[in-house]
């Protein structure tokens, strides 16, 4: 196990993207795509320049064109994207889609993709949930077919970055039935072929998800990722990688709901003291800050995990995702009532960290699913 | 490559590591490689202490002997001056060889470091060679009948009478107060200033004529802790530990101790996960436990527990980085103790009315419920923890 502290080159890369994050992506630039409806949902040049900064190819290696800084690395950007509420496509192509091409492309995939992805200039899109709930293996988008061709038809829901994407990676069933874990293959697809309809999801965090229908959709046995009815492996690797992600970002949504609403407490006065001098308050802002704590704990360990392929990943994931949904739960909806009535205003921000963290805690598993599956990775 | 003085190279830390497991095999006796049942296993040294058996004994005196009691006290005081990386490798291999610890004491936890940092050379020399041996027994007077949470507030008082201090008053919740040989005790020297600026720290013989113990018994059934009176107690100057009317600094020093100690005690203790012991307990249907309310409850609960034990490992490595930990200690006491009163009580719903056994039908499942109710009280209440974490962690304002 290494330690659970950032090494200088970590701390280094955590301080830059801190820092830009917090110029160029502030809340108050997520308001602006919102009011003004933005057709992208987020800052294509503003992405390009996080690219520069290596966040699109985080993941990629270097040989690809990337800065191979892991899923910790992920993390430390998914943290400060939490904290800003910035819009940017990290999660659906930089973890996402290359988890799924490193884990599954073929040399061809990889050489075609990962350099434009890290530079920032195409964009991929994982098509795979089907149902509100989570049910990562209820996919019945089917894929028939011989000799190398195959027709995709289904209807895929919450694709993350689907109206904008160049690239769609889209789970099909090839054999067995809707729930089982066997017989999915994941196809690349491309979203201007004939028989792809996407309709952008108007969702409350004001980000992108899309619905896309699939009919007829012609893909040949060379957009495979992965191999054939084994697609499982490599979607149950892109799915703990957006989850591990989505945990840090989640952690950083908490911290900086916390941190508002402390700043709020020393400052906001009834009957005629600091708000934040009532003890009723302080045990629960104490209480919160242990969460959190604890939290930051798991979410670091999670990603390192990851990154040195451990076998007990998935468990740590699972503890990672789970805690952090419930912790940012907390801290959200503290948040919102410790500023009371101006809480409730769309014109206060604090709102918006507790609209995008029951997104992200809804998305790839809430703390329902992810204790249920660590109780039945512990065998009870 | 040259090593730092004092810092030892990765090789010379592989050799200590050789040299230690050799001497570990050699010296350490089979009875003392097994598990510790319960608290006659436990070696606490002390003038009245007796000995369960010749290894426990024989363990302790070698290990004393290279001042290994205490692997990182002075050596100059006769603790084993190892550096904090061959204390690692010394606990790491005593963990390998599953060597108990040689002696437990209220000395080594919470005394000696405050010793160290605040005594002057004669009470080092006095008092620590005597804690690394497990030669005197030492208990703690801090709490009061009337000072629990509010411990500042104590009543206890040591007059000046010249060459030595007159000490009246009573202590409360003195754990293993009639087994012990010596009290560090918090006594009030002012009553004219702040209640804090008047409270002094001094080390006196619980054989002083004037000092009575009364035990207490607890709702566990077991009496860990008593009632300590004291009339006319003569104590000498010189057992005056740091400064007259400066003994809260080195209280608060303590008490940090004293709460890692009680936070991370839940840790280790359970070789078995409460979802395997309801396993066995309940039963699976379709391959989860058959009762889907206690099972999520044990699910949050384990989570729980794996996240603090991952946070108790960073905070001793940012620790260990140089990096601010702030007052991590009454984060990890509130939440550890939580934790461990959330364990027994899941011990206890899966037991049903088998954990129900007391007394006479001894097993330790209602017992150890009852007894960590007292975790959160203990070494300040959870509420007194929230307290110190929103003053001085999150600076939220005062009433």
């Amino acid at each position: 196990m290494s330690s659970l502290v950032l090494n200088d080159d970590q701390w280094i890369f955590r301080d830059a993207v801190k820092r830009f994050a917090a110029e160029r992506t502030p809340v108050s630039q997520m308001r602006k795509l919102r009011d003004s409806n933005d057709p992208v949902g987020f800052s294509r040049d503003v992405w390009k320049e996080m690219a520069g900064m290596g966040w699109a190819g985080v993941l990629v290696p270097e040989e690809f064109g990337g800065v191979g800084f892991g899923y910790l690395g992920a993390g430390l950007i998914a943290e400060e994207i939490g904290r800003n509420l910035s819009a940017t496509p990290l999660l659906s192509s930089a973890v996402l889609g290359v988890t799924a091409l490193l884990k599954g492309g073929s040399d061809a995939h990889k050489q075609e993709l990962l350099g434009d992805i890290a530079s920032g200039t195409l964009l991929l899109a994982l098509a795979t949930d089907e149902r509100g709930r989570h049910a990562p293996y209820a996919i019945a988008t089917r894929a028939t077919g011989t000799a190398g061709k195959f027709k995709l038809s289904g209807r895929k829901l919450h694709v993350l970055d689907g109206h904008v994407a160049d690239r769609l990676i889209v789970s099909a069933r090839t054999s067995n039935d809707v729930e089982s874990r066997d017989g999915i293959t994941l196809f690349l697809v491309d979203p201007q072929a004939a028989g792809v309809t996407i309709a952008r999801t108007s969702i409350v965090d004001s980000r992108n998800a899309a619905a896309v229908e699939l009919r007829d959709v012609i893909v040949s046995s060379d957009d495979i990722v992965g191999s054939l009815d084994k697609g499982s492996l490599v979607l149950d690797a892109v799915l703990d990688a957006g989850r591990a992600v989505l945990a840090a970002e989640l952690l950083g949504i908490s911290q900086e709901a916390f941190e508002r609403t402390l700043t709020y407490l020393r400052e906001r006065e009834q009957f005629g003291v600091k708000i934040g001098s009532f003890q009723a308050l302080q045990h629960r802002a104490a209480h919160l800050f242990c969460e959190i704590e604890l939290t930051r704990s798991v979410v670091v360990r999670a990603l390192q995990a990851l990154d040195a392929k451990e076998a007990d990943a998935g468990t740590l994931v699972c503890l990672a995702k789970a805690r952090a949904s419930e912790v940012a739960r907390l801290a959200t909806n503290e948040a919102v009532q410790m500023h009371g009535g101006i809480g409730m205003t769309d014109e206060f921000d604090i709102g918006f960290f507790m609209k995008r963290a029951r997104a992200a805690a809804e998305t790839f598993g809430d703390a329902y699913y992810h204790t249920d599956r660590f109780a039945q990775i512990a065998g009870y | 490559m040259s090593a730092q003085p004092g810092i030892p190279s990765d090789e010379s830390l592989e050799a200590f590591r050789q040299r230690t497991r050799a001497w570990l095999e050699a010296n350490c006796p089979p009875e003392m490689r097994q598990p510790v049942v319960d608290d006659a296993d436990v070696c606490w040294g002390g003038r009245r202490f007796r000995f369960k058996n010749d290894a426990q004994r024989a363990w302790l005196e070698r290990m004393a002997q290279r001042g290994w009691t205490v692997p990182e006290w002075p050596k100059q005081y006769g603790g084993g001056g190892l550096s904090k990386e061959e204390g690692r490798v010394l606990r790491e291999e005593m963990a390998q060889l599953r060597c108990r610890p040689p002696l437990t004491s209220f000395g080594i936890s919470m005394l000696g470091p405050a010793l160290l940092k605040y005594g002057n050379g004669a009470q080092k020399k006095e008092h620590i060679p005597k804690i690394v041996h497990g030669e005197i027994r030492w208990c703690q007077g801090y709490s009061e009948p009337g000072a629990g949470s509010d411990l500042a507030s104590l009543k206890t008082r040591a007059d000046d009478a010249g060459d030595h201090y007159l000490v009246n008053g009573s202590k409360i919740w003195t754990s293993y107060g009639d087994k012990a040989d010596w009290i560090f005790c918090l006594v009030r020297t002012d009553v004219s200033g702040k209640k804090q600026e008047g409270i002094s720290f001094l080390l006196f013989d619980m054989e002083s004529p004037g000092v009575t113990t009364r035990p207490i018994r607890l709702i566990s059934g077991y009496s860990p802790f008593t009632q300590t009176f004291f009339d006319n107690v003569k104590v000498s100057k010189d057992n005056l530990l740091g400064e007259l009317n400066h003994g809260w600094t080195i209280a608060k020093y303590l008490l940090t101790h004293e709460r890692n100690m009680i936070g991370g005690m839940g840790l280790g203790a359970s070789p078995q996960s409460l979802g395997q012991l309801a396993v066995k307990a309940i039963g699976l249907s379709s391959g989860r436990l058959a009762e889907s309310a206690l099972r999520t409850d044990i699910a949050r609960y384990e989570m729980d527990a794996q996240a603090f034990a991952l946070t108790m490992a960073r905070v001793a490595a940012e620790a260990k980085a140089g990096n601010e930990t702030g007052a991590m200690s009454s984060m990890l006491k509130y939440y550890g103790t939580e934790l461990n009163k959330r364990r027994a009580e899941l011990a206890m719903s899966i037991g049903g009315t088998d954990s129900l056994k007391f007394g006479d039908d001894h097993s330790d499942v209602a017992p150890m419920w009852l007894r960590t109710r007292g975790n959160s009280i203990e070494g300040g209440t959870s509420e007194v923890q929230l307290n110190i974490i929103a003053k001085n962690v999150l600076r939220l304002p005062g009433n």
